[in-house]
């Protein structure tokens, strides 16, 4: 059995551990580094509780061994918020009602997150296709997609002005 | 859930790899880790206890699609993301960008790779269909060197490849279909999600109708199919929905239905009836929208 030092970056803070070869990156963030917000759901890559940030992709932190994460910037539900405030996609699972029991939830907001990095201003099948990977078994997936949907305004509506008019209001 | 004990070792090119893999076939049972999607999970059950892993994910020369007049050549450690995101394979090989748009969702994407896909050959899996519609050629690497493998004769059965085990795939090679109508049709198994059967389609057309056809096949047997009879039945056909429909309808005519995939969601007989269906489908979505995939239930 190998056991490798490796160096994550989350959230922005580096961190320096041993791991096993077969510790997986949610085991590490978890309880080696005490990053508890990330869930562990369903352990087979199907529920999308434990979606992370990878280098600014989401992907399923049950499903890639710690070592292979090493040199990585990994984002959690804990680097959403930004000075005491809400991101905007926590500000709209609360304003929307995006969640009962809240077990899905971190990685609900960190998958929608990662689409609108990538699609600021999706349709509602684009919500829907982008949270495929992620179950909720609480809320029937509509106020989720209504959270999104609150989200990609709200951070519409803080662009400034100009590049909102210079790239078309917005539409890709 | 941890995966049993195992020796990870990082692979910084081929070679290094490849010595690897020859350095620890005594040990016991290796294995390559790519995206990890098929193996990790597998490992985290208990179905495979690797003693050794030799990740080959991080392998520059292995990534990435490039495009020149004739073709695309693309990594085996390209990830679906980057399938889907380029315009290069949108182009040149519309099927495979239709399907591999359909593997898993978003967050399996950002870490399966296509080379993974091929070599690890789960029957069910959406590329092996596209990789024969699009006419493939995988290129293998081993300790005697380079070697090229058609799709058509890569697949022997499920989990089971044309790749030894002292060998590793490389990249693929795919002909330009520029101009050509794409799509992939799959109907997913409701719980995995994957495909129960999904039909790739590539189709030639000139303004008489169709001039040249391939149609391949996963989930129906145990590795992917090219469904030659519709292939027949097309070239030389007009651009009708009388033609497709009599074309697909002989999807199954090479298919021995009791040689069929069969589990507790479709028993082989009801597999050979969707056939039928989503090779329909798969036709009119390639003609009716040039690149244009469909996932319906």
């Amino acid at each position: 059995m190998t056991e490798h030092d490796i160096e994550l970056s989350v959230n922005g803070t580096t961190h320096e551990l041993t791991v096993e070869s077969r510790t997986l990156l949610v085991h590490a963030l978890r309880d080696e580094l005490g990053y508890t917000g990330t869930n562990v759901g369903c352990e087979s890559s199907t529920c999308g509780a434990c979606t992370v940030h990878l280098d600014g992709d989401a992907v399923k932190s049950c499903t890639l061994l710690a070592v292979q994460a090493d040199g990585a910037e990994i984002g959690t539900v804990e680097g959403l918020a930004e000075d005491g405030s809400y991101a905007p996609i926590q500000e709209g699972f609360q304003k929307e009602h995006g969640l009962q029991c809240g077990y899905c939830t971190p990685g609900m907001m960190l998958a929608a997150d990662d689409l609108l990095e990538r699609n600021p201003d999706p349709d509602e099948d684009e919500i829907r296709e982008a949270i495929e990977g992620n179950l909720c078994r609480c809320t029937g997936y509509q106020n989720i997609v209504n959270a999104v949907e609150f989200a990609a305004n709200e951070m519409g509506e803080t662009a400034s002005p100009e590049m909102t008019a210079a790239d078309g209001g917005g539409d890709d | 859930m941890y995966p049993d004990e195992f020796d990870y070792y990082n692979a910084d090119g081929v070679d290094d790899a490849l010595d690897l893999l020859d350095e620890h076939s005594e040990a016991g049972t290796t294995e390559l880790l790519a995206g990890g999607h098929s193996l990790l999970p597998a490992m985290k059950t208990g179905l495979s206890s690797p003693d050794v892993l030799i990740d080959i994910s991080d392998i520059e020369t292995m990534q990435g699609i490039s495009a020149d007049g004739d073709g695309l050549s693309i990594g085996a450690m390209t990830r679906y993301s980057d399938l889907v995101d380029s315009e290069e394979v949108a182009e040149h090989a519309p099927a495979l960008a239709a399907a591999a748009g359909q593997v898993g969702d978003v967050q399996v994407r950002n870490r399966g790779t296509i080379g993974g896909n091929l070599a690890h050959a789960d029957p069910a899996a959406d590329l092996p269909g596209a990789a024969l519609a699009s006419d493939a050629t995988l290129v293998v690497h081993g300790p005697d060197g380079e070697r090229e493998i058609p799709a058509d004769e890569f697949f022997f059965g499920m989990y089971t490849t044309d790749v030894g085990p002292d060998e590793l795939l490389t990249r693929i090679e795919i002909p330009s279909a520029d101009g050509a109508h794409g799509a992939y049709a799959k109907k997913p198994s409701p719980s995995s999600g994957y495909a129960m059967v999904g039909v790739a389609a590539l189709l030639d057309t000139d303004d008489d109708g169709i001039t040249a056809a391939r149609i391949g096949a996963n989930g129906v047997m145990d590795h992917g199919v090219r469904l030659s009879p519709v292939e027949d039945a097309l070239t030389d056909g007009s651009l009708d929905g009388d033609t497709i429909e009599a074309a697909a309808n002989r999807a199954g005519d090479d298919l021995d239905v009791d040689m069929m995939m069969s589990d507790l969601q479709a028993s082989n007989e009801f597999r050979a009836q969707l056939l039928e269906v989503y090779t329909e489908r798969a036709l009119t979505a390639a003609i009716e929208d040039g690149s244009s995939s469909v996932a319906a239930d």
